[in-house]
C-alpha cells in the first residue's frame, strides 16, 4: 500500500492532466455545450485561459457582428481549451478571420468532426496555430432537417475530405464544396449512419 | 513528337502496392499522370457507430483494428481521452509500461513501412530483414499480452498486465540490438544508387502544403516543421525522457525515409530510458470505478502515433457509453495530399510516393 | 502409402519393381496442386498483415510451395484476409470469378468467417461465404501465422481426400 502511494505521488505534478486532477478534489462534471454557460462552473478555479477566450469573443463581436458568438467558455478538463459557439451565418467570416489575421494565424486544422444531438447537428473544429502554439475550438450548430453549412475547404485543404466524411455519415451539406459526394459508402446508399435515428437495412443479423 | 492519348487506368482495390484496399483512378497521358482520384471506403467498418453502443472498456478492442500496425497507440488514445475527461490519476508503473509498448510499436510499424516501401521502389531483400526484426517485437508483445497484432492491452486507468519476469531485460537487449541493426539497414539501403535515384527530389512536400493539408508524423517533419505531439503537447510521461525529433529539410522521399529511420533510433532510446527508470513497485491499475461513468462534457486529445497525430474526440452525456466518439485518423488526413503530389509525376513514381505516405487503410476508412 | 500387391497383375508388379508408381490421374493432379498452391494477395485488413508475416522471413510460406501472386488469373487459392464490406463484396466476387478452375477459398479470421467483431455494423458483410463458397475457415482475430499454415494444410488434405475418394467434403457447389 505504501509502495502504491509512493508510486503515485511523483506522477501527480508531472503530467498536466494529473496536476489538473489534483487541483480539484473530485472530478466535477463540467457543463459542456449542453448548458454552455461558464457561470455554472463556479466550483472550479478560474482558468488561466479565460482572458484568451474573452479576447477572442470580443474580437469577433467587434469585427464581425455582435450576435456572432452564441457563447464562449473554457473546456477545463480538456487542458483549458478555449471554446466558442458561433452562429452559422457568421461562421465563414469567423473562420477567415482566425485563419488569416496575422496575430491569430490558426493555420493547422487538428480535428473536424460532426455530432448529432437529436435536436440539432453540430460541427466541431479544433484549430492550432503553429506560430503561437495556441489551440481553439469552434462549434457551429445547424438544423437537422435542412443541414447546411459553408465549406472550409478553401481555407484549409484538409477540410475537403473531412466534409465529405461528415456529409456521408451525418448528412450535413457543405455549400460551396467542390466535390460533395459520399466518402466511404457506395453512392446508392440510403441514409446517414451516424445519425441517431438511422436504421440499417439488415438489422438483427 | 509522338502523339499520345489520355487513358484511364484503374489501380486497386486489389493491387499489391495499394497497401490494402485503396483504389486510385488515374488519368495518364503517356507516362505522365494528369489527374488522380482516390476512392476509399472499401474497408469502412463503422467503428464510430458501433462504439456508441459499447461502454468505454469495450471500445478498446475496436481501436486495435483501426490502425492495426500500431494498436498500442490506438489503445492509448481512447484511454487517454476517457481519463482526461474523468480526471483519473494513472499509476507511474502503468505510464512507463504504456510508453515502452507504444515506442516498441512505433518501431514495429516503421519496420513494416520500411519493408513495404522498399518493395515498392524495387528492393526485395530489406523486407525479409525488417520482418525478421519485427517478429521479435511481436513475440515480446505476445508474451506481454497474448496477442501479436491486436493487443487490447490498455485499460482506462492503467494497463491490464504487469510485465512478466525478465521481460524488461529482453526489451532492453532488444533496444541495444535494434539501434545497432538500424546502422546495418543504413549500410544496406541508404547509399544504394537505385534507391537514391528513386527517392531524391521525388514527391516534395512544401511547408504550405503540409500545413494546409494538416499532415502529421514524418510527412510534416520531413518539410522541417517541428511538429511532434510528444514534445508540443506532452502526454503520459514523455516529458521525463530525453529524445530528439528528427527533422528533414527538403520534404522529399529521402528525407521522409531518414526521418523515420532516426525516429526508430529515438524510440529505442526512449525505451532504454524507460526500462532504466522503471518503477520497482506499484500497481498497474489506478483507482477506477467498476462501471465507468464519464462525466458530461467533451474532450479532444491527440497523441503521436507512428503515422502522425492520432486524436480522439469524445462527447459524453454522463452515461457509461459515449454519445459520440470520433477518431482523428492521421492516414486519412495524410492521404489527401497524394492527389496534389502525384499530378504531373511519372507513373513509375506513383507507388513510391504513395508508399512513402505510409497509409493504413483500416485507419483511412474508419 | 499402403500397397496391396495382391491386387496387381503380374504386368503391374513388374512395373513396380522398376520403380514405377501406379495411381489415378486425379491423385497425381491433386498431388501436384497441393504442392504449389498459389494464393492471391488479397490483404483486406489486419489479417492481411498476418498473412504478410506468414510470407515473411520467420514463417516463410515458400517452403510449402505457397507463393503469393498479384493477379487472380495466376492463382488458385483466395485467402480472404480481413473484413469484407458491402462496398468490397461485388469486387471480391469478380476477383473470384476471374480465377481459373480449380479454385479454393480460405476465410481467414473471424471477420471473413462470420463478420467477427463487426457483425453488428451497418457496412460489413456477415461472412464471406455469402458471396463465394469457402473451403477452410480459420478462426482468430487475427489468426496466428501458424494457424494460417495449419489452414493451408487442411486445404491440402481436403484436395487430396477428394481426389482419392471422389467424394466432396462440403456439399456446396
Amino acid at each position: 500500500m505504501s509502495e502504491e502511494k509512493e508510486a503515485k505521488k511523483p506522477a501527480a505534478p508531472k503530467t498536466p492532466r494529473a496536476a489538473q486532477a489534483a487541483g480539484r478534489a473530485r472530478p466535477v462534471p463540467p457543463r459542456g455545450r449542453a448548458a454552455g454557460k461558464p457561470k455554472e462552473e463556479k466550483p472550479l478555479p478560474p482558468s488561466p485561459k479565460q482572458p484568451v477566450v474573452d479576447g477572442y469573443a470580443k474580437l469577433i463581436r467587434e469585427k464581425i457582428s455582435p450576435e456572432a458568438v452564441e457563447s464562449a467558455f473554457i473546456n477545463q478538463p480538456n487542458d483549458h481549451l478555449p471554446t466558442l459557439v458561433i452562429k452559422k451565418e457568421f461562421w465563414i467570416q469567423v473562420a477567415e478571420l482566425f485563419k488569416n489575421q496575422s496575430d491569430l494565424a490558426f493555420d493547422y486544422m487538428q480535428n473536424y468532426s460532426g455530432v448529432d444531438y437529436e435536436t440539432h447537428l453540430e460541427v466541431v473544429v479544433q484549430l492550432y496555430s503553429m506560430a503561437r502554439g495556441e489551440r481553439v475550438c469552434f462549434k457551429i450548430k445547424t438544423d437537422r432537417e435542412v443541414a447546411k453549412l459553408p465549406t472550409l475547404s478553401n481555407l484549409w485543404s484538409a477540410a475537403d475530405w473531412n466534409e465529405r466524411e461528415i456529409y456521408d455519415l451525418l448528412g450535413i451539406d457543405f455549400e460551396g464544396h467542390p466535390d460533395m459526394r459520399r466518402m466511404f459508402l457506395p453512392e446508392d446508399w440510403v441514409g446517414h449512419p451516424l445519425r441517431k435515428d438511422y436504421v440499417p437495412l439488415d438489422e438483427g443479423v | 513528337m509522338l502523339r499520345t492519348e489520355e487513358m484511364v487506368l484503374n489501380l486497386g482495390p486489389q493491387h499489391p502496392s495499394m497497401h490494402g484496399v485503396l483504389r486510385l483512378v488515374v488519368k495518364i497521358d503517356g507516362e505522365i499522370i494528369r489527374e488522380i482520384e482516390p476512392v476509399v471506403g472499401y474497408l469502412h467498418r463503422g467503428t464510430e457507430k458501433l462504439a456508441e453502443d459499447l461502454n468505454y472498456t469495450q471500445i478498446i478492442p475496436y481501436t486495435d483494428r483501426l490502425d492495426y500496425l500500431s494498436s498500442m497507440t490506438n489503445n492509448y488514445v481512447v484511454c487517454h481521452a476517457t481519463e482526461t475527461l474523468m480526471g483519473l490519476e494513472i499509476p507511474e508503473k502503468a505510464e512507463y509500461l504504456r510508453v515502452i509498448v507504444m515506442e516498441m510499436n512505433r518501431v514495429a510499424s516503421h519496420l513494416l513501412w520500411l519493408g513495404t516501401f522498399l518493395l515498392d521502389v524495387g528492393a526485395l531483400t530489406p523486407f525479409l530483414y525488417c520482418f525478421r526484426d519485427r517478429e521479435q517485437i511481436l513475440s515480446m508483445f505476445n508474451e506481454l499480452c497474448g496477442a501479436r497484432l491486436t493487443y487490447n492491452y490498455m485499460r482506462v486507468g492503467g494497463v491490464k498486465w504487469d510485465a512478466p519476469a525478465g521481460w524488461l531485460d529482453k526489451v532492453k537487449n532488444f533496444a541495444d540490438y535494434m539501434i545497432n541493426e538500424i546502422q546495418n539497414y543504413h549500410e544496406l539501403i541508404s547509399g544504394n544508387e537505385i534507391f537514391l535515384q528513386r527517392t531524391k527530389g521525388i514527391g516534395v512536400i512544401t511547408k504550405e502544403m503540409a500545413l494546409s493539408y494538416s499532415l502529421s508524423g514524418a510527412n510534416i517533419r520531413c518539410t522541417g516543421i517541428d511538429w511532434d505531439l510528444r514534445k508540443k503537447q506532452p502526454y503520459s510521461v514523455y516529458d521525463r525522457f530525453d529524445f530528439k525529433v528528427p527533422l528533414g529539410k527538403t520534404g522529399d522521399l529521402l528525407d521522409k525515409y531518414h526521418c523515420r529511420m532516426d525516429e526508430m533510433v529515438e524510440a529505442m532510446k526512449i525505451v532504454k530510458q524507460a526500462v532504466e527508470g522503471f518503477p520497482e513497485g506499484g500497481a498497474t491499475m489506478g483507482k477506477v470505478p467498476r462501471v465507468l461513468r464519464v462525466p458530461e462534457g467533451e474532450v479532444y486529445v491527440g497523441v503521436e502515433s507512428p503515422r502522425g497525430e492520432l486524436g480522439c474526440h469524445i462527447v459524453s452525456k454522463g452515461k457509461d457509453k459515449p454519445w459520440r466518439i470520433k477518431f482523428r485518423r492521421p492516414s486519412f488526413y495524410n492521404l489527401q495530399v497524394a492527389k496534389e503530389l502525384l499530378v504531373g509525376q511519372n507513373i513509375a513514381n506513383l507507388v513510391a510516393i504513395l508508399g512513402s505516405i505510409d497509409i493504413v487503410l483500416g485507419e483511412v476508412d474508419g | 502409402m499402403e500397397v496391396n500387391f495382391e491386387q496387381f497383375t503380374s504386368f503391374e508388379e513388374e512395373e513396380i519393381k522398376r520403380n514405377v508408381l501406379v495411381t489415378t490421374l486425379e491423385q497425381i493432379k491433386a498431388w501436384a496442386r497441393t504442392g504449389s498452391m498459389w494464393p492471391l494477395t488479397f490483404g483486406l485488413a489486419c489479417c492481411g498483415i498476418e498473412m504478410m508475416a506468414s510470407g515473411g522471413s520467420h514463417f516463410d510460406l515458400d517452403r510449402f510451395g505457397v507463393i503469393f501472386r498479384a493477379s487472380p488469373r495466376q492463382s488458385d487459392v483466395m485467402i480472404v484476409s480481413g473484413t469484407v464490406t458491402k462496398k468490397m463484396a461485388p469486387l471480391l466476387r469478380r476477383l473470384y470469378d476471374q480465377m481459373p478452375e480449380p479454385k479454393w477459398v480460405i476465410a481467414m479470421g473471424s471477420c471473413a468467417t462470420a463478420g467477427g467483431p463487426y457483425v453488428r455494423s451497418y457496412s460489413v458483410v456477415k461472412g464471406v461465404d455469402q458471396i463465394v463458397p469457402v473451403d477452410v475457415y480459420i478462426p482468430g482475430c487475427p489468426p496466428n501465422p501458424a494457424a494460417l499454415i495449419y489452414g493451408l494444410h487442411k486445404l491440402q488434405e481436403k484436395i487430396r481426400y477428394e481426389a482419392r475418394t471422389g467424394k466432396k467434403v462440403t456439399d456446396h457447389e
